[in-house]
Formats: structure tokens, C-alpha cells, sequence
């Protein structure tokens, strides 16, 4: 390897460990912020005194907050956001175009109408994410086996196929909201697609852990050949590539990543989108630097933003309202930045 | 042989036009074949059925004897590299990362490229004299630099054959001048060309082999200098044109009428 590229390795890879230290520092601010203040120091004393079971100096009330409340929020939502963003960049890539997010095939209006159905037979928890996950796999299933029964392998089968999907879910979803009780199941429904963390569990995260670790793996040691990908299906073609069984891992790995945190958090909108852009300014398009530092950033992004929500306002805001409104103001500075090369 | 084609047929849909009848054509190492035709014809098709991006109606193509239905992708890009015509990807990779992606034939899906194969990059980059676009945005780099950088990137899959589809289109007189020598020179060194091409004069200046797909969809292959004459160019390009010795350019030299 010459010298160049390896200074640029190191260049990505210090880049990434000054994100993990980032990631940290907002770990120990949202474990302090919210309407029960703690203290740093308190803090990290319970993580410690209950990770290795020692206990320590602290009250039960501080450990209640800490332990039930604080770390499975911070630890879904640095997962959510790490899985939204990585298979952004999947998306991205698979589908060569920089403008694409990880609900294009349908996961998150699957998941929404799994969810919907779940509120309107009255389950909650546990069930409901289920539903919600089996929707989101579902809708992505049937966008990708269209152009298989149409007897195509284009992309642009694929993404039509997708508004085809993507259109009659969101007129299920219209009419599940119109037969659905106004007063308490239309509201948990409208509160579910804009996503929360309020009600995670650690039982929750660790039905998912799974779902969202190992497809993140295969993705990452697959990560050369999205890059291949991303040169069109013809290029990659006569460059040796499989098409089909390259795209469709892809595509299941990226769909699994974000069925399993829509399926926790509801549907957030914007960091499948940004965040890949974002990353992939500071350390360029190749996959295998931008998969773990748009990982690094969604999680924090998405971090950061939950922690607001919970202590900007008594009543708790849903999480896409945020998302939104920062995300859509910094893809506009994105784009004006990229506005030349863009044309 | 490196390349043959016994008898294909091709159409994109049922019922429209045939675009290749019955074509025939082999390829041996060190030859160049450069195939004409008028817009519409299907040289690229013809291109692209050889690299097997287009699936044959019938007919076999064989690379270095085997039939290319019984291949995988892989084993076709081991053989077979494809310059496609000047594009610009979505996203700004460097020239280095871009010309790397022709090592793919020879990485796993779940692997990544190794030091072999960036040390070929880099080697290939400097026989062509391009080491100084390494780390520059593929994006951003001009049509002839673009061309040679695609060229590499053909280099390093080590092939056998490389197609060209219209390598000169989109380029500057120079560029094209200089992108023709590098076809040659690729000839020399023992590679088997195909390229397509919208200029007589590039058929001539290559020399090999030409050959002329027509609007029926038959080709005819054949030493360059028996192929192109007066008469085949005006069946092909509905205009009378004039083939004269130039002594200064040592070559046939084809020149349009005044309008």
C-alpha cells in the first residue's frame, strides 16, 4: 500500500475514535440531564457499582433513574441511530444515488401499519414491535419479489416498485387511522409514527440486538463490494460482480438493520438520509470508512436529539419532530455546500 | 481463441427489431477489430452481448473456449475487461479507489482489496503515466483524464480482451488521438480490442480487423483495408465518401464531401 492511502486510513480511523470519544461524552450528558438532575460523577459510579455489582454511594431513587429509565433510552436510541444511518449509506449505495434513505423499499411504512394493526387488537410492548417488524420485512418483501415476477433485474424496477408499495401503505395506513378510535388508538398511532423512546425496554433492545448486530457485520465485511455497487449494475457486472445475490444481502441486511430499530422506536425520519451525507464530506464515499463513521454519528445525532426531547418540555415531544426540523435546515447547508459538484 | 461468436441472434423485445443476425466473429490475442455502423445499428448491443450484459436469443459466445453461459460473472471478468463510455459516477471516489474496483474478479464478496493489489494499482497507474490524478475525485478530473483512469481500471482486472464502447466519443481531437495509441499499444502487448466507433478513420489508423454491422443486423468482418472501401461507406453512412492515400499521413485517409 502506498504511503498516501495509509495516512489516509489513519486519517479515518482517528477520525472515528475522536467520534466514539464524542459519543461517550454525550453518554455521561444524558445520563445527568433530565427533570431528576444527576451528577457526572454520581453517574458513572452507578453504571460502574451496577455493571460489576458492588454497589456504591448512591440512592435508590438515583439508581432507579439511571439503570430503569436513562440506559435503555440511551442505549436504543445510539442503536437506532447507528442502524438508520448505516443502512442509509447501504441504500445509498445500492441504489447509486445520494438522495435515497433507508424507508425507500417500504420498511417504515410496513412496520407503521404492523404497528397500527397491533394498537388496534390493544397489544402493547413487546408484541407491538413485533408486528411492526414483521410489517416492515413484509412490505420490503413484497417491493422486491415485483420486479421478480415481472421478469426484470433493474434498479429502477426496484425503486418504482417500491412507490408502488410505499403508495398503497400509506392508503392502508389512511384507512386504519379512519376506521381506528379517534380519543386513544388514532393518537397512539400518530405518536408511534413519529417515534419515541419513552416506552423502551431493555427486554425490547435485546429481542433486537441480534436482528440489528449481525446484519451490521455482514454489511461492514461486504462493504468493498457496495462500492462496486455503486457504480450501476452494468459496471459492477463486467467488474465480476454477482448483481443479484451482492444487492439482495444488501438489501436484507439494511432492511433487517432498520425493521429492528423502527420496530423499538417508531418510525424517525431524516438520519437514513443526512447523516450518510454528512459522513461522507468528512471521510469520502468509500463504504468501509463511511459505514462506521455514519454509524458514530447517527448514534450520537440520534442521542442528542432524544435527550432533548425528554428535558425540553414537561410533556415528553416525539422524536421525528426534532429530527425534522434540524435535519431538514442542515441538508439544506449539505446541498448548498455540494451545489457545484450536485449539477 | 480468445473470443468467438458462432451464430448469435439478440432483440431486446419480442416482436421488434432483430438487432444481431446470425453474427459471427472470433478474436485472437493481439488483434484489434474495430466495428462500425450507423447510429442505431447495435454496436454497443453487439459490445455489450459479448460481455455478456445482454442475454442472446441464441447462439454461443466462447472466451478462451468456454461458453460464457456456463461461467460465472467472476470468471467472465477475468477474462474480459469493459471500458464503457465516459461517465460520472454518484459518488466522488479517487482515481486510486476508482481503478482499484478492477481487482473485484479476483476479491471475495466479504473480503477487501490487499496490499497485491493496491501495489498493481499503483504500478499500472504509473505505466500509464497517470500517478498524479491518484487521490484526485474521479468526479472532477477531465473526459481524457477520466478515459485513461477507466482504461487502468480495465488494466488491473488483467484480462485477455478489453471492449472499448466509442472510447473516443466525448473527447478532444488530442485525446482521442492519444487514447488510439494507447489502444495500440494495448494490442501490441497482446491483448484482444474490440472497439466500437463512429469514425472510418480510427478503423483505418488502427489497422486489424473491422467490422460493419448494419441496420439488418448482419456483420461483416474483415481486414480492415477490405472492409472499408468507398462503397461499403456509403452503404453505411448514406453519403458519398472519399477514401485517398495521404502521403504526409502515410495511411487512407477518409474525407466527407463539401456540404
Amino acid at each position: 500500500m502506498d504511503t498516501n492511502s495509509k495516512k489516509k486510513n489513519f486519517y479515518a480511523i482517528g477520525f472515528d475514535l475522536l467520534l466514539f470519544a464524542v459519543l461517550l461524552g454525550c453518554i455521561v450528558i444524558a445520563l445527568c440531564a433530565g427533570k431528576y438532575p444527576i451528577t457526572p460523577k454520581e453517574s458513572i459510579e452507578v453504571i460502574f457499582g451496577e455493571l460489576f455489582k458492588r454497589g456504591g454511594a448512591y440512592s435508590e431513587m438515583t439508581k432507579n433513574v439511571v439503570i430503569g429509565l436513562r440506559v435503555p433510552r440511551i442505549i436504543a436510541s445510539i442503536l437506532c441511530g447507528m442502524m438508520l444511518a448505516m443502512s442509509g449509506v447501504a441504500y445509498q449505495s445500492i441504489f447509486k444515488n445520494p438522495l435515497v434513505s433507508p424507508d425507500f423499499l417500504g420498511v417504515s411504512n410496513g412496520a407503521c401499519i404492523g404497528a397500527a394493526i397491533a394498537i388496534l387488537m390493544g397489544l402493547s410492548g413487546i408484541y407491538l414491535s413485533g408486528f411492526a417488524f414483521i410489517g416492515g420485512i413484509l412490505a420490503v418483501l413484497i417491493t422486491v419479489m415485483i420486479p421478480t415476477i415481472m421478469k426484470s433485474d433493474s434498479n429502477i424496477m426496484l425503486v418504482l416498485s417500491g412507490v408502488i408499495v410505499g403508495g398503497a401503505m400509506s392508503s392502508i395506513l389512511g384507512f386504519i387511522k379512519y376506521v381506528a378510535d379517534p380519543e386513544t388508538e388514532l393518537a397512539a398511532i400518530t405518536y408511534w409514527t413519529m417515534g419515541s423512546f419513552s416506552y423502551v425496554t431493555i427486554a425490547e433492545i435485546k429481542s433486537v440486538i441480534f436482528t440489528m448486530l449481525i446484519p451490521m457485520i455482514i454489511l461492514f465485511a461486504m462493504s468493498w463490494w457496495l462500492d462496486i455497487l455503486s457504480m450501476g449494475e452494468s459496471e459492477a457486472k463486467t467488474l465480476g460482480a454477482n448483481i443479484s445475490v451482492v444487492r439482495n444481502v444488501a438489501i436484507a441486511c439494511a432492511t433487517l438493520m432498520t425493521a429492528s430499530s423502527v420496530c423499538i422506536s417508531g418510525t424517525i425520519g431524516w438520519i437514513g438520509l443526512v447523516i450518510p451525507h454528512f459522513a461522507r464530506m468528512c471521510v469520502g464515499p468509500n463504504n468501509t470508512k463511511l459505514i462506521p463513521t455514519a454509524g458514530l454519528m447517527g448514534g450520537i445525532f440520534l442521542l442528542l436529539v432524544d435527550t432533548v426531547t425528554r428535558t425540553i418540555s414537561i410533556a415528553e415531544m416525539p422524536v421525528s419532530i426534532l429530527t425534522g426540523l434540524i435535519g431538514a435546515p442542515f441538508y439544506a447547508i449539505l446541498l448548498y455546500k455540494q451545489r457545484k459538484t450536485l449539477s | 481463441m480468445i473470443i468467438e461468436a458462432e451464430n448469435i441472434n439478440f432483440t431486446y423485445t419480442k416482436g421488434t427489431r432483430q438487432i444481431l443476425k446470425d453474427v459471427n466473429l472470433t478474436l485472437e490475442e493481439g488483434q484489434v477489430m474495430s466495428i462500425l455502423g450507423p447510429n442505431g445499428a447495435g454496436k454497443s448491443t453487439l459490445l455489450n452481448c459479448i460481455a455478456t450484459l445482454n442475454e442472446l436469443d441464441s447462439g454461443t459466445i466462447k472466451l478462451c473456449g468456454k461458453d460464457v453461459r456456463k461461467m460465472k460473472q467472476k470468471e467472465v471478468a477475468a477474462i474480459l475487461s469493459y471500458v464503457p463510455q465516459n461517465h460520472i459516477p454518484a459518488f466522488s471516489y479517487t482515481v486510486f479507489n476508482f481503478v482499484l474496483m478492477g481487482r473485484a474478479p479476483k476479491v471475495g464478496m466479504f473480503e477487501k482489496p490487499k496490499t497485491e493489489d493496491f501495489e498493481i494499482v499503483a504500478k499500472v497507474l504509473k505505466e500509464l503515466g497517470i500517478s498524479e490524478l491518484a487521490d484526485k475525485p474521479y468526479t472532477e478530473i477531465s473526459g481524457g483524464e477520466r478515459q485513461q483512469a477507466t482504461i487502468a481500471r480495465a488494466l488491473v482486472q488483467e484480462p485477455k480482451a478489453i471492449l472499448f464502447d466509442e472510447p473516443t466519443a466525448h473527447l478532444d481531437f488530442g485525446n482521442q488521438i492519444k487514447t488510439l495509441r494507447t489502444i495500440k499499444s494495448l494490442a501490441e502487448k497482446g491483448y484482444a480490442i474490440i472497439i466500437t466507433t463512429h469514425n472510418p478513420d480510427h478503423a483505418i489508423m488502427l489497422g486489424g480487423t473491422t467490422a460493419i454491422l448494419d441496420k439488418k443486423g448482419h456483420l461483416s468482418v474483415g481486414p480492415t483495408e477490405e472492409i472499408i472501401t468507398e462503397e461499403t461507406l456509403k452503404k453505411v453512412y448514406d453519403t458519398k465518401l472519399k477514401l485517398s492515400y495521404f502521403d504526409e499521413a502515410g495511411r487512407l485517409v477518409c474525407i466527407p464531401p463539401n456540404l
